[in-house]
């Protein structure tokens, strides 16, 4: 196509731009507005009026619909709550396990499926991505059967083998194992299919030159697909992060957030606060203590693998 | 060297053959165990074949739980809000990729913005919200705040730019106004665009858990994942059998609608987000 008719096109497409030597359009036209109306005035009312409403809770005290101006008292209350450091932390901990874990694997699956010796690769592409259909509370509980302590069928294995049943209920650090556990199976399969879509757009003359140049497999891996696979990676590195910090069914339905309250995500202890005490400005405060810290960490995401391109 | 091919090729297989198993495995215990009495689930070693107690466990399970009405509550608010965000993503999409008009970029990076907050802000004052609207424990708490989504609007705004401008132009010389080419030209085409936000946003709703647990009170407005968690609420005798037929059901749907949507699943997924 010529750049000439490209720019045409391009005109045609905004019928509210004078083009040069058209007849010019009427500059008011209203159609746009109405086709975005349904979208803005929900986002109005459902979004950015609880965003905002929300701000002026976390610096007031909530009772019966009247919110009385207390200042920054929500937040010290938060910040001094031992119990909000200590979910903080679980959250934390789960994150910087899962997420490396989860990517890892997920980037092996996608190099498997990708292999071009490989058959059968539409259904085992389906096998690892059927855990991607399930929902999280019906998960959690297949799971809670699996890895029940006395019956489920994860400890009579390890019996069967002539090892101890390990305490996936009841110890703190096997809790947080076993929520870990199940979050990568949840989302490993839906990553590595992400993976995969980058996986295939690495040119594949890269890999014959540099396999000219002497490189073998493994070399190969490590200095083409992994740069190039730096964007996708990204990507899934941040979805990850985000959903890791707002963890709450699984938990929630899993072990309740025990043993202990070992297993209780920031999310979860926020949810405690708002519907258990109806303690809205501590809840409200410390979303919004939440949301920073997740755009913080998206943000020194995006700094640290300069040039990788969302 | 041909057998280190060899090697390879066995490694890889053994790899797939693992990982499939675990990923599938809980599917296959989960639809096993709705078929066993409580007493086979729990039984040392454990019952891996099917058995015969499915309907037994059925029939108690819509005994004592509100297994239909929580099921339809379930297929309405997933598929009304599916139906109207692809709708009205559809439209401001469109408006978004193919109009020019003032405030549209700084409307745009609004939508873009508002997707990146976490849910949870929002909890409470929608919660709040809700009291004063005195949608509490309704089905317009469940349905209103998802009739669209920013990630709908995202979604469909991307698919559009890539819509040919010249269909657009013909259109408009056939004396089509604005929402007869939206309708007629624009909604046809985007097909596909509209199966994958519809896949995305069905699961995203019938998955929905943290929203129904805040407003829903009542047994009638319980949607399947709320009866789920209520089901294994502590302080009651857990009828696993009957658990695992209720999530057995509630998983049908999300495989009838990957098998016959499977090509879109992938592209919704991405959301466009990644070139692939």
């Amino acid at each position: 196509m010529s750049s000439v008719e490209q720019e045409k096109q391009t005109n045609l497409a905004y019928p509210n731009t004078p083009v040069k030597g058209k007849k010019k359009f009427s500059l008011l036209n209203l159609s746009p507005y109405i086709f975005i109306a349904p979208y803005f005035l929900l986002f109005i009312v459902f979004m950015l009026y609880p965003l905002i409403y929300s701000f002026v809770l976390s610096f007031g005290n909530w009772r019966a619909g009247v919110t009385t101006f207390v200042g920054l008292e929500n937040y010290r209350m938060l910040l001094t709550d031992p119990m909000f450091w200590k979910s903080l932390g679980t959250t934390g901990i789960i994150l910087i396990v899962q997420v490396p874990v989860m990517l890892i694997l997920a980037t092996v699956i996608a190099t498997v499926i990708n292999s071009e010796s490989l058959k059968f690769k539409g259904l085992i592409r389906l096998g690892f991505f059927l855990p991607a259909l399930i929902d999280l509370v019906t998960y959690a509980l297949v799971f809670s059967l699996l890895f029940n302590e006395t019956y489920g069928m994860i400890n009579q294995g390890l019996k069967a083998v002539g090892l101890d049943g390990i305490k996936w209920f009841s110890d703190g650090t096997w809790a947080k194992v076993l929520i870990i556990i199940a979050v990568t199976w949840r989302w490993t399969g839906y990553n590595s299919i992400i993976i995969l879509s980058g996986l295939q757009s690495v040119p594949k003359d890269l890999y014959e030159s540099a396999s000219i140049d002497g490189a073998n497999r493994i070399t190969s891996f490590f200095k083409i697909t992994v740069p190039m696979l730096k964007p996708v990676l990204l990507f899934c590195t941040i979805l990850s992060t985000i959903g890791t910090l707002q963890l709450f069914a699984e938990p929630f339905v899993l072990t309740g957030g025990g043993p202990r309250d070992e297993t209780m995500t920031v999310i979860h202890y926020l949810y405690s606060k708002a519907f258990g005490s109806f303690d809205f400005g501590l809840a409200s405060a410390g979303a919004y203590v939440v949301t920073t810290i997740i755009a913080i960490l998206s943000y020194f995401q995006i700094r640290l693998s300069k040039g990788g391109e969302i | 060297m041909q057998a280190k091919r060899e090697f390879n090729k066995l490694l890889l297989y053994i790899i797939a053959l693992i990982g499939v198993t675990i990923s599938v495995f809980p599917f296959y215990w989960m639809f096993t165990a709705s078929t066993l009495k409580d007493s086979q689930i729990f039984k040392v070693p454990p019952t891996l074949v099917p058995g015969g107690n499915f309907m037994d466990n059925l029939m108690n399970l819509a005994g004592s739980w509100p297994l239909w009405r929580a099921l339809i509550n379930s297929l309405a608010v997933s598929g009304i809000t599916t139906v109207t965000t692809i709708f009205f993503s559809a439209l401001a999409g469109y408006a978004f990729a193919k109009y020019r008009f003032k405030g549209r970029d700084s409307l745009f990076f609004s939508v873009l913005l508002i997707m990146m907050v976490p849910t949870q802000v929002m909890l409470v004052p929608m919660f709040i919200i809700m009291m004063n609207f005195n949608w509490m424990d309704t089905y317009f708490a469940l349905i209103i705040p998802y009739l669209v989504t920013p990630f709908g609007v995202f979604l469909m705004r991307q698919q559009m730019l890539a819509f040919p401008d010249d269909l657009i132009e013909a259109a408009k010389i056939d004396g089509c106004r604005d929402f007869g080419i939206f309708f007629r030209i624009v909604l046809p085409v985007m097909k596909p665009a509209c199966a994958a936000l519809g896949i995305v946003t069905f699961m995203q709703q019938w998955g929905n858990f943290i929203w129904p647990l805040v407003v829903v009170s009542s047994k009638e407005m319980y949607t399947l994942p709320l009866m789920l968690s209520m089901m294994v609420q502590p302080g009651q005798v857990v009828q696993y059998g009957q658990v695992m037929v209720s999530a057995a059901i509630g998983l049908i749907p999300m495989l009838i609608l990957f098998l016959f949507f499977q090509k879109h699943f992938v592209s919704g997924v991405f959301g466009g987000s990644v070139k692939g």
